[in-house]
């Protein structure tokens, strides 16, 4: 505060920080992306977590069943997810072009390919509970192994069902003009890493375990 | 073709890989070690273009020496599996 010649009090002007002194965004990345990010890694760990215990349980259990006999419930659930990661993308590059129905549009099929996907996942678990297998016993050997697949499946599929409302919510409020386009982006990379889980959850849960 | 639809087209094909994989006549460690090899191949090419870590080299290498920290650090317990399904020779 500074005072005039005539005895009134001024408040001082504020002069804008000069960019040198503002702190850089880490990585260069804005930070509800970064939150992203960091919210990934952690998921990452969770879900290395499931799978390495997964695999020790099967490592050191002899009689570990081997109930799947289709594979093609399995690709079709595949296909779908990994279409859904190229729909989303096509979402995002609608949305920085400024398309906002093409956008909405997008990720309304990548929601409905994320509602597939899960009702497909649904009905496997619904088939394998008429054949006996439950979180604790299953028909055909130890009982850890519908509690580690319905583990690791489950927590996948919970991801599924939060990035399909998700995408919903966050594509109408994109529409509407509540969120933008990076909102839409950071949201892509969270159904993206959802789809990456699943590449590593095929092989060891399903594949490895196929009846031959 | 755009460089997505590449990177689409070449997951669906490592995915049908894995596919082929679980169909040969090998023994369970080949067959988790080739499946292993292709799973990083397709979460490395999903990480790199659908999630753009190609454009950005500090976060790629953030991600990665994290997670591979992380990952590494889960693997202690390997041993102990073994042990518990093969026995422990030296102790009898």
């Amino acid at each position: 505060m500074s005072t005039t010649t005539r005895g009134e009090i001024t408040m001082p002007t504020p002069t804008p920080a000069p960019s040198s002194l503002m702190e850089k965004p880490a990585f260069s990345v804005p930070a509800k992306k970064m939150a992203m990010w960091l919210f990934i890694i952690a998921d990452t760990a969770t879900f290395a977590g499931c799978l390495v215990a997964y695999g020790f349980l099967r490592n050191a259990t002899p009689n570990w069943p081997r109930p799947f006999h289709s594979i093609t419930n399995l690709a079709v659930m595949t296909f779908i997810l990994l279409t859904s990661s190229l729909t989303m993308l096509n979402g995002v590059k609608a949305a920085r072009a400024g398309n906002k129905a093409g956008a909405l549009r997008w990720t309304l099929i990548t929601a409905a390919l994320g509602i597939a996907f899960a009702l497909l996942h649904i009905r496997e678990w619904m088939a394998l509970i008429d054949e006996g297998m439950t979180l604790l016993k299953n028909p055909w050997g130890t009982g850890l192994f519908g509690a580690s697949f319905y583990s690791i499946t489950g927590l996948h599929l919970t991801h599924v069902t939060g990035g399909v409302i998700a995408l919903i919510v966050v594509g109408l409020r994109y529409k509407g003009g509540r969120y933008n386009a990076d909102d839409l982006e950071v949201l892509g990379l969270y159904w993206h890493f959802v789809d990456l889980v699943w590449m590593f959850v095929v092989p060891f849960v399903y594949l490895l375990n196929l009846a031959h | 073709m755009s460089k997505d639809l590449i990177v689409y087209v070449c997951l669906l094909v490592l995915a049908a890989i894995q596919f082929l994989i679980a169909y040969q006549s090998i023994t369970p460690t080949q067959m988790f070690t080739r499946m292993i090899v292709v799973a990083v191949i397709e979460a490395s090419l999903a990480l790199l273009f659908f999630m753009h870590l190609a454009d950005n080299r500090g976060l790629l290498w953030f991600v990665v020496i994290f997670n591979g920290f992380v990952l590494f650090a889960m693997q202690y317990s390997w041993t102990d599996s073994f042990r518990i399904s093969n026995g422990v020779p030296w102790a009898k």
